[in-house]
């Protein structure tokens, strides 16, 4: 049974993951650059979902709305002062500019609402459910999390295949020259991807704190490299990938501290990547792209 | 042409020689009259290991073209190596000047094994999958180190992985206590010996760049498959440029770690290794004096923001967007052109 209990905590901690992944791997699959500062964009929501909570004392979903809708608008507000200058630039000046984002997120944070840790309150209610005569308890957390994580994935899946906008980001990270000449905005299909990674960014920051609830202005950093991780490990630019491989991370991760050793944990996550990596350079569902001469 | 253009390329590494020496005679004079403040004084020695590890990731990214994310692991790598060893040789060794050349020594040499180890899967890949396995490495680093103990006693160094408890004889001690990292360091490190740490370095790196084998990497960062085709081997140059650059940032993490107080593995975080890239991609890919000038510029920014207190980390990172909106933006570019018309027309 605690095999399951750890599998089942395993895929909770990889559905945060891959909601973060998604970010990352559509900016990737669209604007080829690494967002550094997404993991920032996390704690961004954490933070204004706890104090809707906790000072307004609004219900959680209104918290978790709202943002939802502050992130997406920050986002979009990053990639035009940030990123649209750079649109022609060298992709290191790019990732510098990104980290000079994150930093600016970080210490942004910490002055408006100070270092001290903040205890982010349990806002899931419920008790979960408890099978096989309660040897086997599920919080309501973990429940609502895997959930979250399955209808994002699926709404996604329908978005990016059926409606314009969505086959216009496929179109653009196919290929930004044509897609531009068969009249798509590639300007307004970038914000767009922006818009989503980071309202996505909102839902896995109040979901990564029901499970971890210590919140401070360096909160963002680790899940973000983590799933940054994540996405290349399933192989950046595809939504499945995000999903397969955030789910393997996080499995591995609990796993490896479970059964081999707490200290480790980290460490051997980033050692089965490097593995995987070598086997399938292009990480697990990434497309193998043939080299031109 | 040809020959003008290597006198060109020789002349700027005379003057980044020059500069290094004369920035060195200066702040040595300057750093005993009562206008250097403390603060400052205390921060020459992590400004050459700064300027060091600058060079060594400007090799990496800036020569061999591959971005690396986890410089700072052989940075670590240095630094513990370098003052495990400093501190074992405590009496073998009395001269401090000696022990911190053995240790930097062997700072350099761990580093360059560990790099060694880890380039043959970063060789393999490319691009941003390779830059992710340099910053897994970083992370593994961080971790085993944060697990690492080490005591010495008369019979010599006891290692003990994951466990703190390690046997010692009579009169042994503990140098490193895994999390908490090494206490008591005994600061041997100096600003001349920052400067001569500084000066090699330029040395290897302008001697591998203009050689054959500079060439040859080069070739591969410009055009791999043209390179390629032309009989350059891929594996053995990459292999040089990256070990290399993991040596001297091994050698630098020593002179750091020997200019502190205490080190903790979590210093040598994947900050740390952005940090560097910073100062490498601020100074210019490839350029070592923008390095050095990058390196120590961003190192006592901070300090010298003191002023704004809380806000100067803010202020740092709204200057690095800047920085880099008003170098890479072709708008902002043009602005700059028509206020500045002498500049027209300059070469690229």
């Amino acid at each position: 049974m605690t095999f399951l209990t750890h599998l089942i905590n395993g895929i909770s901690l990889g559905s945060v993951y891959a909601i973060i992944a998604l970010g990352y791997t559509m900016v990737y699959g669209i604007a080829k650059m690494l967002n550094f500062a997404h993991g920032d964009v996390i704690m961004v929501g954490a933070y204004v979902c706890f104090f809707a909570v906790s000072s307004y004392h609004l219900p959680p979903i209104l918290g978790v709305v709202i943002a939802m809708l502050l992130c997406t608008a920050l986002g979009m507000l990053i990639e035009r002062l940030a990123y649209k200058p750079l649109r022609q630039a060298a992709s290191l000046a790019v990732l510098i500019t990104a980290i000079g984002v994150s930093y600016f997120l970080q210490n942004g944070a910490q002055l408006l609402w100070g270092s001290n840790n903040k205890m982010f309150p349990s806002i899931i209610p419920g008790d979960g459910i408890s099978l096989f005569g309660g040897e086997l308890h599920i919080s309501a957390a973990t429940l609502v999390t895997i959930a979250a994580c399955l209808v994002i994935m699926l709404v996604l899946t329908w978005f990016t295949g059926n409606t314009r906008i969505g086959k216009a980001m496929r179109a653009v990270s196919e290929d930004k020259g044509a897609a531009q000449l068969m009249g798509i905005n590639v300007n307004t299909t970038i914000s767009v991807t922006f818009a989503i990674g980071s309202a996505l960014a909102a839902v896995a920051g109040v979901l990564y704190m029901s499970s971890y609830p210590i919140l401070v202005p360096t909160t963002g950093s680790m899940p973000g490299i983590k799933a940054f991780t994540a996405a290349v490990f399933g192989g950046i630019g595809s939504i499945p990938g995000a999903l397969l491989g955030g789910i393997l991370l996080g499995v591995i991760e609990i796993f490896a501290g479970a059964y081999i050793s707490t200290q480790l944990a980290n460490a051997i996550v980033f050692l089965v990547l490097i593995i995987v990596l070598l086997v399938k350079p292009t990480g697990l569902l990434g497309k193998q792209v043939r080299e031109k001469v | 042409m040809n020959r003008l253009k290597l006198d060109r390329s020789l002349r700027r590494d005379y003057l980044t020689y020059a500069f290094v020496i004369v920035a060195y005679v200066i702040l040595q004079v300057f750093s005993g009259t009562k206008g250097f403040s403390p603060t400052l004084r205390g921060q020459l020695v992590p400004i050459c290991a700064y300027v060091v590890m600058a060079m060594s990731l400007n090799l990496t990214v800036g020569i061999l073209g591959e971005l690396s994310l986890g410089h700072a692991g052989f940075m670590s790598v240095g630094a513990f190596s370098g003052a495990i060893a400093a501190a074992a040789l405590q009496n073998a060794v009395p001269s401090p000047g000696l022990r911190l050349a053995i240790a930097l020594v062997i700072g350099a040499i761990f580093a360059g094994i560990v790099g060694t180890v880890i380039s043959v899967p970063v060789l393999r890949l490319n691009g941003d999958y390779l830059a992710i396995v340099t910053l897994a490495f970083g992370q593994i680093i961080k971790s085993l180190i944060e697990n690492l103990y080490v005591g010495v006693d008369a019979a010599g160094l006891h290692f003990s992985f994951l466990k703190p408890h390690i046997t010692l004889a009579q009169g042994g001690r503990m140098i490193l206590n895994g999390p908490m990292g090494i206490p008591n360091i005994g600061k041997i490190s100096t600003f001349l010996a920052g400067f001569i740490l500084i000066m090699l370095t330029l040395f290897i790196i302008f001697n591998l760049v203009r050689s054959r084998a500079g060439r040859a990497i080069m070739a591969l960062r410009d055009n791999r498959i043209a390179a390629e085709s032309v009989g350059i081997n891929v594996t053995k140059y990459k292999m040089m440029a990256f070990v290399t650059s993991a040596a001297l940032a091994g050698a630098a993490g020593a002179l750091f770690a020997l200019g502190q107080n205490t080190i903790v593995a979590a210093k040598f975080d994947f900050n740390t290794s952005i940090l560097i890239l910073v100062f490498v991609v601020l100074g210019g890919l490839g350029n070592m004096f923008g390095s050095i000038i990058a390196a120590a510029a961003l190192t006592i920014l901070p300090e010298a923001l003191r002023g704004f207190a809380d806000y100067r980390m803010l202020i740092y990172a709204v200057v690095l967007i800047l920085v880099m909106l008003g170098t890479n933006s072709p708008q902002l570019k043009g602005l700059l052109k028509k206020l500045v018309p002498g500049k027209k027309g300059e070469e690229v």
